[in-house]
């Protein structure tokens, strides 16, 4: 089942990780407490236009050595540190969390439209895809990704761990997982990060295999055996690559039945086809709930069946989405609208520009 | 004698040590069990016996009342997944709206929810002689609706504005959907078909609707005589000879 949470503020105004630390924990039945992590955007203002990666290393010698060599091939490191981190109990570090950040030099991606987010695409899949001892968590503007999984591994020891209420973001995800089909290894759990986007997914994609198939063709390497790298690198092929909004880009990932289509008025049928028809190899089944982010905007999503719980909860300028209800009260006890949107309908929170 | 009232304050207090106090505030003799601060805390009532009345004031957790045998609990808020779940009598009475699977696999009682229900409300719902569970959502409910239903009798009201779902009755072999309103043949599933409600029908769904109307302080007149469509199985084995051969 897992447990999915994600709250964004419309006009950036700043959550410590306290908040949902608490909105995770009330969902601690959700998960088997061998995984889970959190993303946050805003964290890093100091190195605002830098990409902070978040590196998993299996040591600060021989790990750090291949990391540090790609990156400097591929641009300047303006600084890098050890992510601080606190004993738990009971609790073990498989690997040493490492953040830096990262200027790379557009360059050497001539003809790209994105060239500095081609790069981190390229450094990121390279380094993770080979047994080097390396794994880049996230890789955005502004942005990182703390997780751990394995034993031990609950929602409040992982935000313990890491002390997320000492940063302070604009937008939060949350991801408890619950264990089915891969072994709980640190870089395994939710958010999955690809600069500008994270994802954490509640769920089990049934299409994994074709739609992996799919975005491999595009040049991205999944390494990580998790829906949510999928996913993470569709939505980052349909937005980035493809120039799609976001709500025809969801419409592509879960669109609706084609006898839903069949219903509808003869112009959106039109569109409706033509998206499914381009991208029929990059539809989602099975029972998913997805939250979704990037620097702009905070969208969630369910499987067209409805497999999955999601619960939206509005209160002011922030927009909160959730496997339960109760987790969103547990944040925001005066919350003003509590929604559960239809099959396949997205939610959409854009931030003030 | 006086009814004899326990108090509980189920602040930041896990499921487990909660479900253990309301269990032994019923078993030492208590009429009515009064849950204060009640935020997500699942299993509440669930294998319940005996004839206590439970307040739940807040969110109640998933599979609220669940193998409960008599007591009525009345949520003053929202419930989230499955309320009802394998209940086996009693009532559930919830002022709010409710998640996906409300009543699901239900064997008795009554489950009443006055605001929306999920997907898949009434999934299913089973009877077998005297057992007949009834569920009825005040509010609308979501596609799906008694899904693989068996038994029992489903009504959707629709006070608060038409109902959107498809795949009504999808797998129904028992049982009957009862919802306010017309319904577009469209939004009905394979094997379940439309029938005509009789006034013998009306009878006998008037006194749930009157009972409904009460736990809720509505006017029972309008919605004993509304349209109503009923929705049944079109026949007993829908799918006969999909999986099997005779």
């Amino acid at each position: 089942m897992c447990g999915i949470f994600g709250v964004m503020d419309k006009r950036r105004r700043m959550m410590d990780g306290s908040g949902i630390r608490q909105a995770l924990s009330i969902m601690n039945e959700r998960g088997s407490g061998e995984g889970a992590g959190y993303a946050a955007y805003g964290i890093y203002p100091d190195y605002r236009d830098c990409y902070a990666l978040h590196v998993f290393l299996d040591n600060a010698c021989e790990s750090k050595a291949v990391v540090d060599a790609t990156l400097e091939q591929w641009g300047t490191i303006e600084h890098d540190e050890a992510i601080p981190t606190y004993d738990q109990p009971n609790f073990r570090a498989a690997c040493t969390p490492w953040r830096y950040f990262f200027r790379p030099d557009p360059s050497l991606a001539p003809g790209s439209a994105t060239p500095e987010k081609d790069i981190i695409t390229t450094l990121v899949m390279q380094i993770n895809a080979c047994q080097n001892g390396a794994e880049i968590v996230s890789s955005g503007k502004n942005v990182g990704v703390f997780k751990a999984g394995g034993a031990g591994s609950r929602p409040e020891t992982v935000a313990d761990f890491y002390r997320i209420e000492d940063y302070e973001g604009y937008i939060w995800l949350a991801h408890n997982r619950y264990a089915t089909a891969s072994p709980g290894k640190w870089e395994r759990p939710d958010p999955f990060n690809l600069h500008d986007w994270s994802v954490v997914e509640n769920g089990k994609i049934t299409t994994y295999g074709t739609n992996r198939r799919y975005i491999e063709s595009f040049g991205y390497t999944c390494s990580n055996s998790t829906d949510s790298e999928v996913i993470t690198c569709l939505i980052d092929l349909l937005v980035r690559r493809h120039g799609l909004d976001i709500d025809l880009a969801i419409r592509a990932l879960a669109p609706p039945y084609w006898d839903e289509i069949d219903r509808m008025p003869e112009s959106k049928q039109k569109l409706n086809r033509a998206l499914r028809f381009a991208y029929g190899p990059a539809t989602m089944n099975g029972p998913f709930t997805v939250v979704a982010a990037n620097p702009d905007m905070m969208v969630g999503f369910t499987d067209r069946g409805k497999l999955r719980p999601m619960v939206v909860g509005e209160c002011a300028d922030r927009l909160y989405i959730s496997s339960e209800e109760a987790a969103i009260r547990a944040m925001e006890p005066k919350v003003e609208s509590i929604t559960m949107p239809a099959a396949g309908e997205p939610v959409i929170g854009r931030v003030a520009p | 004698m006086m009814a004899k009232q326990v108090t509980i304050d189920a602040k930041g207090m896990h499921y487990t040590p909660l479900n253990q106090q309301i269990r032994k505030a019923v078993e030492d003799g208590a009429d009515e069990v009064v849950v204060q601060n009640v935020l997500g805390q699942r299993f509440i009532g669930d294998g319940l016996r005996g004839n206590a009345t439970i307040h739940v004031y807040g969110v109640a957790g998933g599979d609220l009342a669940m193998f409960m045998s008599g007591p009525t609990v009345i949520v003053h808020g929202n419930a989230e997944h499955a309320p009802g779940n394998t209940m086996d009598s009693g009532k559930v009475v919830i002022h709010g709206s409710a998640g996906d699977a409300v009543a699901h696999s239900m064997r008795g009682g009554k489950v009443f929810v006055r605001g929306n229900i999920g997907y898949r409300g009434g999934i299913h719902m089973k009877q077998y002689e005297a057992q007949r569970p009834i569920l009825v959502v005040g509010g609308s409910a979501r596609t799906f609706l008694g899904e693989y239903m068996a038994g029992g009798l489903l009504v959707v009201l629709g006070l608060d504005g038409a109902m959107d779902a498809r795949g009504i009755g999808s797998g129904i072999h028992g049982g009957e959907i009862i919802i306010r309103g017309n319904v577009d043949d469209a939004c009905l599933a394979a094997g379940a078909k439309k029938v005509p409600l009789t006034d013998e029908d009306r009878k006998r769904i008037a006194p749930v609707i009157r009972e409904f109307a009460g736990d809720f302080g509505l006017d029972p007149e309008p919605l004993l005589n509304a349209d109503y469509t009923r929705i049944v199985p079109a026949s007993a084995r829908p799918f006969a000879g999909k999986y099997t051969w005779e």
